[in-house]
């Protein structure tokens, strides 16, 4: 029993970090917006460069051979940077689904040569110019290569939706199990919620030091401090069941079990995420409520994510079915 | 990362299961009542002599050397199985890491047996009535006089006061001295001449806290514990036990959470409000058995626990009052009553005390603010 991240998983997580720093600012993230495909130009490219692509592929088909407790806090650093890229839904989802099901477009996936994002629960997807979508029909994953869909334009501009419409060509892809995708899916989204909210509550925390009413910081308040102190518990108590999850994802042959720790690390990052969301703006005040300050990427990111693959009644609900109430 | 219990602790597990099923003494007394307070104090001898008491001390205060995990484990199957709590809590969780660290060799060797037996069960005589979330406000005097200190001054809200054999105390030795200068940590026997307990009834009426009042009380000075003066950092060394998991660990919300969840079970047509309430609950408990868990890692890779106990304490406290008030609500008009069966009635009224004490939890959401998060204080 060891509840903690080794010194590479640490080290990976920083280099990604330091990659999206630099890559990925939040100038970058408003240029995607103008993009005609809604991408941060490179950034692919140098995702698939480091590796991060490959973190799910076997080493025997070119990829890192690693698994969900490797790739969480990778996933988490997406939040955190605000990445607008289909990431969750190529790196923790298409990429091992693929490799379950012995298909070759796995090899240029995890070469960042194509992008494939998910439609799993209903008729919307994300990363609209995605090259394939894994598909959920019936009992059963199948790789959609040729589609209809009508664009749909998100509150958050990061996320570029098309409601699918026609289904024209695709792959079965048997030996991938939907149900274990789906808990990838909201596993890897309970990642990117927590990054979220760190982000959120980091920004909040500096503006609220900075900013002076009746001559000291606001941030000298009980009032700002006890909303700001909330969030850093909510965020504290709802990451460690995050990486439970991840742990129960690579390790757990019981989908029952992994089912419940998924809900459970997704229901309750769901909630960090919103009530940071909300404590950041109402902490910020009027500037963080417009379009010019860059607080709003991430609270766009955190109402989307929050709802992405199960909302916190879903999950709540899976969470009740598994022990028995 | 690894979650996989190694077989070592698999077994200890399963030894400290067996163990409590066949040494489980029944329903005992309320320990906040004369009888009942010597039952418990029976059940820790129990404990003591078949070295479960202290489990994560050294063998030679009767401990057994467990590790960080193991002493997890075995307050997760503790609590699960049922038997009476620890009315040596405060002396063990609060007391007896202070000793641990500031403790004379002979203080050692005196106080941690004893206080493993059972002997000598402890309560906490910090808060006055004019200090208590701003503790350093603190003005019982403590003069020296020969080889003892003269006490005199009053002391409140003493958790086990009105029954226990020792009181660790934080006095002011030093008059002059303001605020957190001149406090010394001073233990002092309840029998001690010129101290009179008066027992406070709870709001269930019994006296499970008490005040004490120093009238030129005589207490020796080799009871000082860590150095004349140096009393208010000896006290946040125990606040940090207090707050963190040495106190409250998982095991006791998780048990709560698992009788929560079968009481609900067994409601039929359980309102889908209700049930929700239950279910976040149960998540909570998880969560905070794996925030543990992540900070038994740390812990063991040798660092300290910092002020990030203080968020523990809000998310416990709060949790608490959580799962004993939606299992109320789940009784329906018979969470009211008040019966030898009801425990969730008696565990709720504990648990309105806990946001209270071991520093509030708006002290707390102060400290996370301002000494996690590096908010101004001013």
């Amino acid at each position: 029993m060891k509840f903690s991240f080794t010194d590479e998983q640490n080290m990976f997580r920083e280099t990604v970090r330091e990659l999206f720093a630099d890559r990925c600012p939040p100038d970058a993230v408003r240029q995607s917006w103008d993009n005609d495909d809604g991408r941060v130009p490179g950034l692919w490219a140098a995702l698939a460069e480091m590796g991060v692509l490959a973190v799910l592929a076997p080493e025997a088909a070119g990829g890192l051979g690693m698994n969900e407790v490797d790739l969480v806090r990778i996933l988490e650093e997406a939040g955190y940077a605000g990445v607008p890229e289909p990431l969750v839904e190529h790196v923790a989802v298409a990429v091992p689904a693929l490799a379950e099901a012995g298909h070759a477009a796995l090899e240029a996936a995890i070469a960042g040569d194509s992008t494939i994002t998910l439609n799993l629960s209903g008729e919307v997807i994300v990363g609209a110019a995605a090259d394939a979508v894994v598909h959920r029909h019936g009992d059963t994953l199948q790789l959609v290569t040729e589609w209809q869909a009508d664009e749909a334009a998100s509150i958050d501009q990061s996320r570029r939706l098309g409601v699918l419409t026609d289904i024209t060509a695709a792959d079965p892809l048997d030996g991938a199990d939907p149900d274990l995708a789906f808990d990838r899916a909201a596993l890897g989204t309970a990642a990117q919620c927590i990054g979220v909210a760190r982000r959120l509550l980091e920004a909040t925390v500096e503006y609220v030091a900075e900013r002076h009413q009746f001559g000291k910081p606001v941030g000298s308040y009980q009032a700002v401090k006890h909303h700001l102190a909330n969030v850093k518990i909510a965020l504290d108590f709802a990451a460690p069941l995050v990486y439970r999850a991840a742990w129960s994802v690579a390790h757990d042959d019981d989908p029952a079990a992994r089912g419940r720790d998924v809900s459970m690390a997704k229901a309750q990052a769901s909630e960090a995420v919103d009530l940071a969301a909300r404590q950041a703006l109402q902490c910020h005040g009027a500037i963080g409520y417009t379009f010019e300050y860059d607080l709003q990427l991430w609270l766009k990111r955190a109402w989307t994510l929050a709802a992405a693959h199960g909302d916190v009644r879903f999950h709540r609900d899976r969470v009740a079915a598994a022990i028995g109430i | 990362m690894n979650l996989d219990l190694a077989p070592q602790y698999v077994a200890f597990r399963d030894e400290c299961r067996q163990w409590l099923t066949d040494n489980h003494p029944g329903r005992i007394g309320s320990m906040d009542t004369a009888i009942g307070f010597e039952e418990h104090r029976a059940w820790e001898k129990v404990l003591f002599d078949a070295g479960w008491s202290v489990p994560a001390w050294p063998s030679v205060y009767g401990g057994c050397d467990c590790d960080l995990i193991e002493w997890l484990i075995y307050e997760e199957e503790y609590w699960l199985s049922g038997v009476p709590g620890r009315v040596s809590a405060n002396g063990v969780s609060l007391l007896a890491p202070t000793i641990f660290n500031f403790g004379t060799q002979e203080q050692q060797d005196f106080f941690l047996p004893r206080m493993a037996s059972g002997e000598h069960i402890w309560a906490q005589g910090w808060s006055e009535p004019e200090a208590g979330s701003d503790l350093a406000g603190i003005k019982t005097k403590a003069i020296l006089d020969g080889d003892d200190f003269i006490l005199n001054g009053q002391k409140t809200w003493c958790s086990r006061g009105a029954f226990a054999d020792w009181i660790f105390c934080i006095v002011r030795t030093d008059p002059e001295a303001e605020r957190h200068q001149g406090l010394t940590y001073l233990l002092v026997p309840a029998e001690t001449p010129g101290m009179e307990r008066r027992p406070i009834g709870r709001l269930d009426g019994e006296p499970g806290f008490a005040e004490l009042f120093f009238d030129d009380a005589r207490v020796s000075a080799e009871h000082v514990l860590g150095g004349v003066g140096q009393g208010w950092a000896v006290a946040m060394a125990a606040a940090g036990s207090e707050r963190g998991l040495s106190l409250r660990s998982p095991g006791r919300f998780m048990a709560a959470a698992e009788r929560l969840r079968a009481l609900a079970a067994n409601v039929t047509d359980l309102d889908p409000r209700l049930r929700d309430e239950v279910v976040d609950a149960w998540i909570k408990a998880q969560a905070y058995r794996w925030n543990t868990y992540q900070m038994a890692a740390d812990l063991m890779e040798g660092d300290e626990i910092g002020p990030e106990a203080s968020e523990g304490k809000v998310f416990w406290s709060e949790l608490d009052l959580e799962l004993h008030a939606t299992a109320l609500r789940l009784m329906g008009p018979m969470g009211e009553v008040a019966h030898a069966g009801n425990d969730w009635l008696d565990g709720y009224v504990f648990a309105l005390s806990g946001p209270i004490y071991a520093g509030t939890n708006e002290i707390q959401r102060n400290i996370v603010a301002e000494r996690v998060l590096g908010l101004p204080r001013r």
